[in-house]
């Protein structure tokens, strides 16, 4: 047993109201630069739809993630090692800018310069890239916005695979849910594996997956490797950049900033205790199916003597091991089972889960006669297709995700029973095999959501690894060079700006 | 002194040792002061078009060229001797070897210039030094393709004897090197000149990706057993923590209130 702890992270998509927030917050903190205008560390999805970039899921297009061989033994689907430098003058399966979007703005100066013209000015769209007008506007960062576009397009969506689809192209039939996206910050991530230059790592400490813009050459690989596209190719610097899990507010036991922000208090942080050595076994496992209960294993009970015993064996620290044993993180992926991997099949063991959401019973006007099991809905009646939440959760296994909405729909009628009638209905907690006060504690954290119970985020040991007078009169967080600010001029010797050092002051 | 300067003295005595320096001083300092700027400046994302099988006909023709130059020119004369290579042999090598590698890095070369200058997105993302620098490789292929015109006329071989020993010369300090190329067809001068400000200006370029594309392979292939990295900033690894722990484990008595360290 090797114990390492991870930030993990699970988004209820049964609250998420696709208001952008956190895709927004993370832009203005993240993207701003030139160069990754186009790209969003955090992007809300609307779903059924193709994505960002399109078609992201399909991996049979992009090459992404891993495949198990005939062996057993796991390769990026791009290629083998040898396969992937054999790539390394052109990258077939890169995408290209237009399958994100060309980033654009509009020119606004226009709308205050126009000369006294007979038609009111406009702010037309130019590129960001090249200055350029832009005649017709093709693609946006979230270009399906609430079901925007026609269905025939937009249910290529991979996870309607086996969903007899046509029928949700109707008005009376059409569901909706979003999708918000990050870097899932694997336990076996596809993108450090492709790096020629060993630049992307995994931290030890947090299991947060970052690239060394020191020692990423620009190879593409990364891009191609991560099979949800989440790394991107800054087009200024020639470096690939991705979410950084907001690693420096982690450090300082805070939570990112679209956790921060999000309105609807979805994002859930927390500390998971799992075992590295298990991770390969894991991440190999023949079925795809059984991916999920495979990650499930690699996970470590933080209550078990023996986990404790081991973890501070091994270096984790005890106010981590004291977080693991509060993590919503833990409780809804391993004490509820509501949180799921997004798509398992990747192999790439993700560490940002989902709770699959709730809808409306299919048919309204049949809503008298609709089918009940025991007094609950039955959950496979309803409007989002337990198939469809499957192909992206559990690699096509309807039983988890029937039995977490099972016990969602609990949730809610034990609550209203209670706050209604006044009456702890255990039986409703033993349909779905929980008791009384687990599904209070899911109430809790799941439907009030406070602060303090979504986040619990231990504190890097900072003591532990850098040396203080080594780091006095540092830059702290930067981006690039030392002290420089990440923007690549045309100044330097070498291309780079120019660095402005600052002076340590004196704090004798 | 002067009435007997001669301008070969400059380009093939002296200016190998300056453009070695530039290269080989401009290198390190770059890696070792600017690594955010140490990178290929792949322009793929913004246009597949063209890229693939510019770049690829590009790269493949001109390392064949490369790997050809080097071993071509540095393997000593007594080695091919002793190997019973005959000199005749290895020109006719260097022409059919060389002269389909050369045309494909051209043809590619054409490919991605054209890309380079009438792409829109292409054009206004390019520095000077990346347009500089492709035209300048540009030449250099279509010189070093001409002069297979000369070499046909001399296919004994001879020729190219005293270019290797010009670049031997070169790297074992010889500084008389220079005499062994004063009186060849002046498209292998112009050739060698262009081959010296392209190593002159390889540290100010984005040509440095040429040593990391040198050294990925044996990083990625030799230098990872397996497919995954893990940092630590841990001050120890865990081998050592886990010792230390256990040795702690075992001593008995009052628990130390303070740090052991």
């Amino acid at each position: 047993m090797k114990v390492r702890a991870q930030i993990g992270k699970v988004l209820n998509l049964d609250k998420c109201i696709g208001c952008h927030t956190c895709s927004v917050t993370c832009k203005n903190v993240w993207t701003t630069r030139e160069g990754v205008e186009y790209a969003w560390f955090n992007n809300v999805e609307t779903k059924p739809g193709t994505g960002y970039p399109t078609d992201w899921e399909n991996q049979k297009r992009w090459n992404g993630g891993w495949v198990r061989s005939a062996s057993g033994k796991l390769h990026p689907k791009q290629g083998a090692k040898w396969r992937i430098l054999a790539n390394i003058f052109a990258n077939p399966s890169m995408p290209e800018i237009d399958d994100y979007y060309e980033p654009f703005d509009f020119d606004y100066d226009h709308l205050k310069s126009a000369p006294d013209m007979q038609a009111f000015p406009t702010a037309r769209p130019r590129s960001k890239i090249t200055g350029e007008r832009m005649e017709k506007i093709e693609k946006g960062p979230n270009w399906e916005e609430i079901l925007g576009g026609e269905f025939a397009k937009r249910s290529a969506d991979y996870n309607f695979d086996k969903v007899q689809k046509d029928i949700y192209g109707e008005y009376e039939n059409t569901f909706m849910m979003y999708l918000p996206r990050l870097c899932e910050h694997c336990l076996n991530p596809t993108c450090s594996a492709s790096c020629p230059s060993g630049a992307i790592y995994k931290r030890e400490e947090d299991g947060i997956v970052l690239i060394d813009q020191e020692k990423c050459r620009g190879w593409r690989m990364c891009i191609s490797g991560c099979p949800y596209k989440k790394v991107y190719y800054n087009w200024d610097t020639g470096k690939s950049e991705k979410c950084t899990f907001c690693y420096p507010r982690i450090e300082s036991g805070q939570p990112t900033v679209c956790s921060e922000t999000c309105v609807g208090r979805i994002r859930y942080l927390g500390v998971i205790l799992y075992d590295a050595d298990k991770i390969e076994a894991a991440a190999s496992a023949e079925r795809e199916t059984d991916l999920y209960g495979a990650q499930l294993d690699v996970f470590l009970d933080p209550n078990d003597p023996d986990v404790i015993a081991a973890a501070r064996r091994d270096g984790v620290p005890e106010d981590w091991i004291e977080a693991a044993k509060i993590s919503p993180v833990w409780k809804m992926a391993m004490d509820w089972k509501v949180a799921f991997p997004l798509h398992p099949e990747y192999r790439t063991l993700p560490m940002v889960w989902y709770i699959p959401p709730l809808s409306p019973i299919q048919n309204a006007a049949q809503a008298g006669q609709i089918a009940m099991s025991d007094q609950m809905p039955d959950v496979r009646s309803l409007r989002i297709p337990v198939q469809y939440l499957a192909n992206m959760l559990t690699a096509g296994d309807e039983e988890p995700i029937v039995h977490a909405l099972e016990r969602m729909s609990a949730m809610r009628l034990y609550m209203r029973a209670l706050t209604v009638d006044g009456v702890r209905d255990e039986g409703i907690a033993a349909r779905v095999g929980m008791s009384g006060r687990m599904i209070e504690d899911m109430y809790k954290i799941m439907a009030i959501a406070d602060y303090e119970d979504r986040f619990a985020i231990p504190t890097a040991h900072r003591e532990q690894n850098e040396a203080g007078a080594d780091i006095r009169g540092g830059c702290g967080f930067t981006d690039g060079n030392g002290c420089s600010d990440g923007e690549s001029g045309k100044t330097g010797l070498f291309g780079g700006k120019k660095k402005s050092f600052a002076l340590p002051l004196e704090s004798f | 002194m002067f009435e007997s300067f001669d301008i070969n003295f400059v380009i093939f005595g002296i200016m190998p040792y300056v453009a070695l320096t530039v290269f080989l001083v401009g290198s390190i300092a770059r890696y070792e002061r600017d690594p955010f700027t140490w990178k290929s400046s792949s322009s793929q994302l913004l246009r597949r078009k063209q890229l693939i099988w510019g770049s690829i006909l590009f790269h493949v023709g001109i390392l064949t060229v490369f790997f050809g130059h080097l071993v071509g020119l540095f393997t000593p004369v007594w080695v091919l001797d002793a190997l019973g290579v005959p000199y005749g042999l290895k020109q006719w090598m260097a022409v059919l070897i060389g002269g389909p590698a050369g045309l494909a890095a051209l043809i590619g070369g054409s490919m991605l210039i054209h890309r380079r200058l009438t792409d829109p997105r292409i054009r206004a993302t390019s520095t000077t030094l990346d347009i500089l620098i492709m035209i300048l490789i540009w030449m250099q292929l279509a010189i070093g393709l001409l002069t297979i015109t000369q070499s046909l006329q001399h296919m004994d071989g001879a020729e190219m004897i005293r270019f290797m020993e010009w670049s031997q010369s070169v790297v074992t300090w010889n500084i008389n090197a220079w005499v062994t190329v004063v009186d060849v067809h002046w498209l292998f001068k112009l050739h060698i000149f262009l081959g010296l400000i392209i190593t002159m200006l390889f540290p100010f370029t984005r040509l440095v990706h040429i040593w990391s594309g040198f050294a990925a392979p044996f990083r990625y292939l030799l230098g990872r057993s397996g497919y995954q990295i893990v940092r630590s900033r841990r001050r120890r690894p865990l081998e050592e923590r886990r010792r230390a722990f256990d040795a702690r484990k075992g001593v008995t008595g009052p628990k130390s209130s303070t740090p052991a360290e």
